[in-house]
């Protein structure tokens, strides 16, 4: 695909040609921090920078704090505190840290499903909806195993339960969860290897984000409108964009520091709001806590994994036709994954040729009642399992799965689209007014 | 059809779910405390700290110990603020064991708090985080937006909660107690009205005393706070600032750019 037309860099003094010639890296950030972006781009469009700010924040604090935690099963819990109270600043490093977990994702769902309303994810723009859903499941694998690593008594139930998981995979899971535990149990080897992967991930996701952002400046970004840029000469593609620097990067860096504020407000003054507060009783094998939860970022997912009871006709249907081989146990674990796989598929689940659920009437609804659904489930996961929250979970889950399965595929075929306008420059002159003279 | 579903789980949620939380078999209960140290802008009281470490090295220490402490905090500011010189008394005053030699010695200010582990009782470095006093109300968090986590109100309802009525089980003697999980502790009442003889003649009665030493405990888990609420707001402000910065370079950057919609 041809790129967008627009200025190049150039270099001017002879040490500039000198290096342009052996690497041309000012070249790669000119290009990179010029490229030409839709100007409709609307407020939904600023979490990217809000991530990218994430990753760079926990990979800042998440160092200093492994330089004063210990990862050892008898010291780890006692290093948290001794940084709590003995490090300096180390009380704000840790509860930064740990709140800019819950940032993180917070941020990237808001990014998904802006992504999901936008259709985000359709042509050209498939390859970049598989990295960041590759950078959701590292993200969601770092989270998990950082949070093991205080090592309280969510941290150890927690890894008991989720690497159980592994365990319902029919013949090969016992030796499976040995394996990922490295022993019979969660125990020191676990603790080790989670602290080992969990400095390992964020590098490999710093790398996938380098990708996810070279792939959409291939294709381009999505904007609300959905429709391209004109790229036929350089005048048209002027109408339709204006440069990253500094129209999006000052608006984007707007957006963040109010987000900011809030964020401190929360480390400043209720940093443990979000957390369990049973992760301050250090791990013990021997007392298994009355309420095993996870954080709020998983609990969706988590609300599907127990929905699909033994008691569930489709569980017991799968239970007769596999001859007892995907028991309820595997069901919901496939169901958890499956909730992610449909996710990532979603840009051949979609039929509508429309982008931009704006122009989408039918579409609309659905997506709208999407968000309700996740927020139940959400809720259904932190609830204690009773037959009412099942119901809820299973009705919850059903929706999910039926949005990318049903509703999508059908959408395209029956929904009459509005009329959509024909360049971003439209679009754009409709929010904000046409400039009047042409000294632009 | 989904729409359908989803309108009736909706529903039956907000009927329901009432009756499904009453259904439960015991709800504990926790008493709502003002305690000075509460907000954005609340401080420890360092009397207070100093009457609840009374009230812990009087009563609570037989059975639980510190840990996590460090002794020479007692003087830091933020906490206590006990003179250097009254650390030291008060450190000499307890055994620790020795990391090095393996043996028993008085204890100095570089020391933590020694542990207590005789009477099986749980350490109390972190007990005012450990436990959520408020919750809910369905499961939404909202109580504790407000009122906060609810661990020194649970504290204090744990101390002033007992009924009198005791039971014997398995060959432990339980008391009943309407703020603990199950309402029934193990710990028997450890208070009683003028245990402790405060020298600035604060009351003393057990209500009191739960309320001191609860603050006490609270300073122990988060030693910190008082100077996380500072940064709290220093770099609050400054992002506010900043953003307000942003905001108007943002307008005047995007201005060549946008027409008036009513010119």
């Amino acid at each position: 695909m041809a790129g967008i037309p627009h200025d190049h860099y150039e270099p001017k003094s002879p040490f500039e040609q000198w290096l342009h010639r052996r690497l041309p890296i000012v070249s790669l950030a000119y290009d990179t921090l010029m490229i030409p972006t839709p100007r409709n781009l609307n407020w939904w469009w600023i979490w990217g920078i809000v991530l990218a700010f994430c990753l760079v924040l926990q990979i800042a604090t998440g160092v200093v704090l492994a330089m004063h935690y210990t990862p050892q099963v008898n010291m780890a819990f006692a290093s948290v505190e001794h940084i709590m109270r003995d490090v300096n600043g180390g009380y704000m490093l840790r509860y930064i840290h740990a709140n800019g977990a819950s940032l993180f994702f917070f941020a990237v769902y808001i990014h998904i499903f802006r992504g999901l309303f936008y259709g985000s994810y359709k042509a050209p723009r498939e390859v970049t909806w598989i990295i960041g859903m590759l950078i959701y499941l590292a993200m969601m694998a770092t989270a998990f195993m950082g949070y093991v690593l205080p090592w309280g008594q969510m941290s150890f139930w927690g890894a008991t339960v989720i690497t159980g998981l592994f365990g319902a995979i029919p013949g090969i899971g016992p030796s499976i969860q040995t394996w990922v535990l490295g022993g019979p149990a969660v125990d020191n080897a676990t603790l080790n290897r989670f602290f080992s992967l969990h400095y390992l991930l964020p590098f490999v996701i710093a790398a996938l984000v380098a990708v996810h952002i070279w792939a959409f400046h291939t294709t381009g970004n999505n904007n609300p409108a959905g429709v391209e840029v004109r790229r036929g000469s350089r005048a048209e593609a002027d109408k339709d964009t204006l440069p990253f620097w500094p129209y999006f990067v000052i608006k984007d860096l707007f957006a963040l520091a109010v987000i900011l504020t809030i964020f401190f407000a929360v480390v400043g003054f209720m940093p443990n709001y979000l957390g369990d507060p049973v992760n301050y009783t250090e791990a013990n094998a021997l007392a298994t806590p009355a309420h095993i939860v996870p954080e709020w970022y998983f609990l969706p997912f988590y609300a599907i994994l127990r929905a699909f009871t033994s008691d569930v006709k489709i569980v017991e249907l799968t239970h007769f036709l596999t001859f007892g081989i995907v028991d309820a146990k595997f069901f919901g674990v496939m169901a958890m994954f499956g909730a992610i796989a449909v996710l990532a598929l979603v840009p051949w689940l979609d039929t509508s040729s429309v982008r931009s659920g704006q122009y989408r009437p039918m579409f609309k609804w659905w997506f709208r009642l999407l968000i309700v659904d996740f927020v139940v489930l959400m809720w259904a996961g932190s609830q204690t399992p009773t037959v009412l929250t099942g119901w809820i979970s299973l009705l919850a889950a059903t929706y999910w799965f039926a949005y990318f399965l049903v509703v999508l595929p059908l959408l395209g075929v029956i929904e009459k689209p509005l009329p959509q306008p024909e360049t971003i420059e439209e679009d754009f002159n409709a929010h904000y007014g046409a400039k009047t003279h042409a000294a632009e | 059809m989904l729409r359908k579903i989803a309108i009736t789980a909706v529903s039956a949620l907000t009927l329901l779910s009432g009756a499904a939380l009453a259904s439960e078999e015991f709800e504990p209960v926790t008493k709502d405390v003002d305690f000075s140290f509460e907000g954005p802008f609340g401080k420890f009281d360092e009397h207070q700290l100093q009457r609840g470490l009374q009230v812990y090295t009087e009563v609570c220490s037989a059975c639980h110990g510190l840990k996590y402490v460090p002794l020479r905090s007692l003087a830091e500011e933020g906490g206590p603020r006990l003179p250097e010189d009254q650390v030291r008394a008060y450190a000499k005053n307890l055994t620790v064991t020795d990391k090095d030699t393996g043996e028993d010695r008085p204890a100095t200010p570089a020391d933590n708090f020694p542990p207590n582990t005789g009477a099986g009782a749980p350490d109390l470095s972190l007990m005012a985080k450990e436990h959520a006093g408020y919750h809910g109300p369905y499961g939404l968090g909202i109580n504790q937006l407000f009122k906060g986590i609810g661990g020194p109100e649970h504290i204090v309802s744990i101390l002033t909660g007992f009924s009198g009525q005791t039971k014997d089980e398995a060959g432990s003697t339980f008391y009943q107690n309407d703020a603990f999980s199950t309402g029934w502790i193990k710990m028997p009442p450890p208070l009683t009205d003028g245990q402790v003889t405060f020298a600035d003649g604060s009351p003393n009665d057990v209500r009191h005393m739960a309320e001191d030493v609860a603050a006490f405990l609270t300073w122990a888990a988060e030693p910190q706070m008082m100077a996380r609420k500072r940064w709290g707001l220093l770099i609050t402000g400054m992002m506010a600032l900043l953003s307000v910065l942003l905001y108007l370079t943002n307008k005047r950057i995007w201005a060549p750019h946008k027409g008036k919609l009513n010119a």
